[in-house]
């Protein structure tokens, strides 16, 4: 892919991730100014709920980027990586902070007491952190100090972050929803796609090394 | 010639215009075209939504708050017969058709009876009530409704000795209700919806068969012909679009414990200190309200209702 094929790529994603947030930003004005009712009778619950979602998908995303690369050959998926990756983080900084300035409005001992019981809110808590140290070290910088093995086996700790996600939004969905189930399907056939290529790798470096003990002809 | 021109017909056996515009519509509206027959047109079609209904307000049960938006109260709803999303049930109200309707009180009373739902109306002077819905999922509303207490009604059948708790029983029909056709992942609440009472909480004069709200008809997404508002408690128990009212011995299983038996019980008396596993109930969102509120015990009706409980433990039986 040329610079101007690149570029093309950025420019695209980059719309495709900011389009939620300006969306956002749009129906907040407008239920400001003109008392419009495009975040419902519920503002909070919505924009909360718009955030979460959003750092969900992008977080799939952001791990869809590694399959396409493994099943189709292509090498662009791995160009918008970091920047789905780091748009993932960004929503779900929003939406943790909408939790806590919007929602709970600082009342720090009703957050504490969810965190603690709330099954779904400690795994969502839990995910956030995960990604604390991907974000942080997702410059190039950070790439090369760390050294790419390290940096790798780091930053496999987004898996867990999927599986974290997944379980906060199973726990918190109520009875007779089903639209998490779509998301928790894309993640196993994400994280699938990675379990099959690491089987098939293991196989044939398996296969080259030769055995140390032939078996013995009948 | 003397002609006689006295009214032949009262103004209120005029056919409304709308309904004579739509009237194949209506004829074809399955049975009504037997009830045509049988009875008076304008009583056997549903009243349009937004229909006016006059009731004096109540003011010793009233609370002293503002209402919330009507059209937040009818946009944003729970009503899983319509759909799982807050939104669904505007959008898929208009599938349900609220004439003819009757309402079974029966079960164990002497006098067991059919209501139509006009007569229902009829039977009993009603009354605006303004309470507040607390839903268990830590939003409210305050909202005016318009019914009469549902012990009146209940006295009318004369429970027997047996009859300890009342039984309610939604309308079942998946082409009405859409949310009621099976899904795809299985899973959701046992339909028809059921809920139940404690006689006794039945018989409380704050136990309102609800048929109006905000000085209109009930409309469709908010339970439509007639539900059941008990502002003690979370607001899934306040059954909506209530086809059987039934008197029984033994405890009912409602359509929540069956789904969730971790998380909903039978009594879900408003209790700020009892967190559901997903929600603390300590504080609510008073819909159109920026900062989440206390939530008070029994909804703010501790001194009507905590008598009830007397002895009961609350934590366990949540």
């Amino acid at each position: 892919m040329g610079r101007r094929g690149r570029l093309v790529l950025k420019i695209f994603a980059w719309a495709v991730c900011l389009a939620p947030l300006a969306a956002l930003a749009w129906w907040i004005g407008r239920a400001l100014w003109l008392h419009t009712d495009d975040l419902g009778a519920n503002p909070i619950s919505f924009i909360t709920n718009h955030l979460g979602d959003w750092t969900f998908r992008l977080l799939l995303a952001s791990l869809a980027m590694t399959p396409l690369r493994i099943v189709f050959g292509w090498g662009w998926p791995l160009l918008l990586r970091r920047l789905l990756g780091l748009f993932a983080f960004t929503y779900a900084v929003l939406h943790f902070s909408v939790w806590i300035l919007v929602d709970h409005f600082f009342n720090w001992g009703q957050m504490a007491e969810d965190v603690v019981k709330r099954p779904y809110i400690t795994v969502g808590m839990l995910a956030l952190l995960t990604l604390i140290p991907l974000a942080l070290t997702s410059t190039t910088g950070m790439i090369k100090r760390l050294g790419a093995r390290r940096w790798t086996r780091l930053h496999r700790l987004v898996y867990l972050t999927g599986v974290l996600a997944a379980l906060h939004f199973l726990w918190l969905a109520k009875v007779g929803r089903t639209d998490q189930y779509i998301y928790v399907a894309v993640l196993a056939a994400l994280l699938g796609v990675r379990v099959v290529e690491w089987a098939r790798r293991l196989v044939r470096r398996a296969g080259k090394i030769p055995h140390p003990r032939p078996a013995t002809p009948p | 010639m003397l002609i006689r021109r006295t009214e032949r017909f009262k103004a209120s056996e005029i056919t409304d215009e709308k309904l004579y515009l739509n009237r194949r519509e209506f004829i074809a509206g399955g049975g009504a075209a037997l009830a045509l027959a049988a009875c008076d047109v304008a009583d056997g079609a549903a009243p349009p939504a937004g229909a006016p209904l006059k009731a004096a307000r109540n003011d010793g049960v009233s609370v002293k708050e503002v209402p919330t938006k009507l059209e937040s109260a009818t946009t944003y709803n729970n009503f899983y017969e319509f759909g799982v999303n807050k939104d669904d049930p505007a959008r898929e109200a208009h599938r349900l058709k609220t004439r003819p309707w009757t309402v079974a009180v029966e079960g164990l009373v002497h006098k067991p009876k059919t209501y139509d739902i006009d007569e229902l109306i009829r039977a009993f002077p009603l009354e605006e009530r303004v309470y507040v819905l607390r839903c268990v999922e830590a939003w409210s509303m305050v909202i005016p409704w318009i019914g009469f207490p549902l012990g009146a009604v209940l006295k009318q059948v004369e429970p027997t000795s047996q009859a300890k708790f009342v039984e309610f029983t939604t309308l079942l029909d998946p082409v009405q209700f859409p949310g009621q056709k099976p899904g795809f992942f299985g899973g959701g609440l046992e339909w028809p919806y059921v809920e139940g009472l404690r006689l006794d909480e039945a018989l409380h004069p704050l136990t309102l068969l609800t048929v109006g709200m905000y000085g209109q008809v009930l409309p469709n997404q908010n339970g439509a012909p007639v539900r059941i508002v008990v502002p003690w408690k979370y607001g899934f128990k306040s059954a909506k679009s209530i086809v059987r009212i039934r008197l029984v011995s033994e405890q009912p299983k409602t359509a929540w414990e069956k789904a969730a038996p971790q998380e909903y019980g039978f009594y879900s008396n408003v209790n700020p200190t009892v967190s559901h596993p997903r929600w603390s109930q300590a504080t609510e969102r008073r819909i159109g309200e920026f900062r989440r509120r206390p939530t008070l015990m029994f909804n703010g009706y501790a001194d009507q209702v905590a008598s009830l409980y007397s002895g009961l433990d609350l934590k366990k039986h949540y």
